[in-house]
């Protein structure tokens, strides 16, 4: 069965089509990803998914539940972690955890015992007691994801669970994530604008782009879409479609040109393939800065399917 | 039924927060009496002009400042509003099946609550300056009523300003602008008799007025129930609307998600 469906959601906020017909489902204990780079409408779809904000049309269900018309039975099942926390943080750990159990319904026994159970979990115990305004980023994730949990929810949502982490916190946060959807049996959606998140964290993936899925695959199965390896040649002078001409002839067909002088091709077997393209381009008397080679990555796919650089297009939102 | 376990969690939760500022402890507590303390020997002879129904200002004055200081506590508990709103704990309530009544609700009572705390403080200290109640008991629960109402009344529109809003440079200014005039065009600090005309006329609608002439009523001799049980009434109505407004104002924050 699939635990979330979302079918052709749009939103608009003003002249902003923040969601321009969103379709897609994810299986009963998956974790799922949305990818994409901020403003892409991955923060949006989640707040329509957990009942926060109301699409224009289109229809989503989570758990059976329809979104728009069966909220409070989606708020049973779903945990819900924003972007932005939304912990008191003038409260301790602890004083959060049961508050937020208790607006969920939950008896007083078995909210003190899952309350230890979670604390011990995210690993946060010694700090249970403590005014989370002296949490450190990573715990202050934690005791955001114990909240969305306590009331054993079906649905996991986690919106950028990662966003404001250092590297190494975040890689630990990976972990987490991954034992957690084991230990609770859940179905995880989470969106991410890190492309290697959604490489190790998700079973599937989305990558969406202004308001649209562009693409939906395993990330293995999406990467091994793009055949070959990438490569990036940049040119000292602009003479891009000289340089062009060049490389179709020697079957690196080029795919996107960056910045007006960073050309690049994907070529089968990059490595044996390298130096006769260098050649052929000093050949024709082009002058070449730099050549890199790389691996199909997320990057990749992001770029192939929407024409767009996935970093350039992240700062720029 | 959610509503209330859900109102009273949320009420527990402002309050432990409050608690762990001791400072804001001592201003709540410390503030009533500056204010009784300083009008009292401002104003003291003021009586001499007449209309006051007793010679000792202060026993004319504590009533009112009881009604003074929950009406000004009740004009910032927005702010604790605007708080949860930027950071987004009110969101994080909207995405479980928590009670949405609760949330202005619970800020509306805990409001309340203070008021009803700080107003035995000052009547303590009004009766160690020689403030005698004339009706007792039921006199002091009248003037801590007439406070929870006059506090309840002004924290729905603190709360509804605050959701439309949603900034604190906005409510500090609406909290100045409207603060001092409703203060000014009331009987809190001064006979009816020693207002001009149209001050007095414009005191009738004074819904601060109102609260500050039950619990004057209840302090001085001749007391006449009647009057006390209108003005309650009439506050108890503007409660109810200004916390059907609040509730408005939150659903039209709902949807603007």
């Amino acid at each position: 069965m699939d635990a979330i469906v979302v079918n052709d959601l749009r939103k608009r906020y003003g002249e902003v089509q923040a969601l321009d017909g969103v379709s897609f489902a994810v299986s009963e204990g998956e974790v799922f990803g949305l990818l994409g780079p901020n403003g892409a409408g991955k923060s949006t779809t989640v707040r329509t998914l957990v009942t926060l904000t109301r699409a224009d049309s289109g229809s989503a269900s989570v758990a059976g539940h329809d979104v728009a018309r069966e909220h409070n039975a989606v708020r049973r099942v779903i945990g819900y972690v924003p972007q932005d926390s939304g912990v008191d943080e003038l409260g301790t750990g602890r004083e959060n955890l049961v508050l937020q159990g208790h607006v969920q319904g939950m008896k007083r026994r078995d909210l003190r015992s899952r309350t230890n159970e979670l604390l011990e979990l995210v690993g946060i115990s010694d700090a249970a007691d403590r005014i989370v305004k002296t949490y450190s980023g990573g715990m202050r994730r934690r005791l955001d994801i114990a909240l969305g949990l306590v009331h054993r929810p079906r649905v996991l949502f986690l919106d950028e669970p990662t966003t404001g982490l250092d590297p190494e916190a975040r890689v630990v946060m990976w972990e987490e994530v991954s034992r957690l959807a084991q230990a609770e049996s859940l179905t995880i959606l989470l969106t991410t604008h890190y492309l290697e998140e959604a490489d190790q964290l998700a079973d599937r993936l989305a990558i969406v782009s202004q308001g649209k899925v562009v693409v939906e695959g395993t990330p293995a199965g999406l990467k091994a879409g793009l055949r070959g390896d990438a490569v990036h040649i940049e040119l000292e002078n602009g003479a891009v479609d000289d340089a062009k001409r060049v490389l179709s002839g020697v079957g690196a067909s080029p795919e996107q040109v960056l910045e007006g002088r960073t050309i690049v091709s994907r070529v089968e077997n990059g490595g044996r393939a390298l130096p006769g393209i260098i050649s052929a381009l000093e050949g024709a008397g082009i002058p070449v800065a730099s050549v890199s080679l790389s691996r199909p990555s997320l990057d990749d796919v992001y770029l192939h399917f929407t024409g767009r650089d996935f970093a350039a297009e992240d700062r720029a939102a | 039924m959610k509503t209330i376990t859900d109102t009273w969690f949320m009420i527990l939760r402002q309050t432990r927060n409050l608690m762990r500022e001791p400072i804001w402890i001592a201003l709540i507590l410390i503030q009533p009496m500056v204010w009784l303390i300083l009008y009292g020997q401002l104003f003291k002879n003021v009586t001499r002009l007449g209309g006051f129904g007793t010679g000792s200002y202060i026993t004319f004055l504590a009533p009112a400042i009881v009604v003074m200081n929950a009406f000004f506590g009740a004009t910032w508990s927005g702010m604790s509003m605007i708080y949860d709103l930027d950071h987004k704990i009110v969101e994080r309530f909207l995405a479980t099946p928590g009670s949405r009544l609760a949330i202005v609700l619970s800020q509306i009572v805990r409001s309340a609550l203070t008021a009803a705390i700080q107003a035995i403080v000052i009547l303590l200290v009004s009766l160690a300056l020689g403030v005698r109640v004339h009706t007792g008991a039921v006199g002091w629960l009248v003037i801590i009523l007439a406070a929870i109402l006059v506090n309840s009344a002004f924290a729905g529109v603190s709360q509804a300003i605050a959701l439309l809003t949603r900034r604190e440079a906005t409510m500090i200014a609406v909290a100045n602008f409207i603060g001092l005039p409703l203060l000014f065009l009331s009987t809190t600090m001064i006979a009816r008799a020693q207002m001009p005309g149209w001050m007095q006329t414009a005191a009738k609608f004074n819904p601060v007025d109102w609260g500050v002439k039950a619990a004057r009523e209840v302090v001085l001799p001749g007391t006449e129930w009647g009057t006390v049980g209108l003005y309650l009434l009439l506050l108890l109505g503007l409660t109810a609307l200004t916390s059907a407004w609040a509730t408005w104002t939150f659903r039209a924050y709902q949807r603007s998600l």
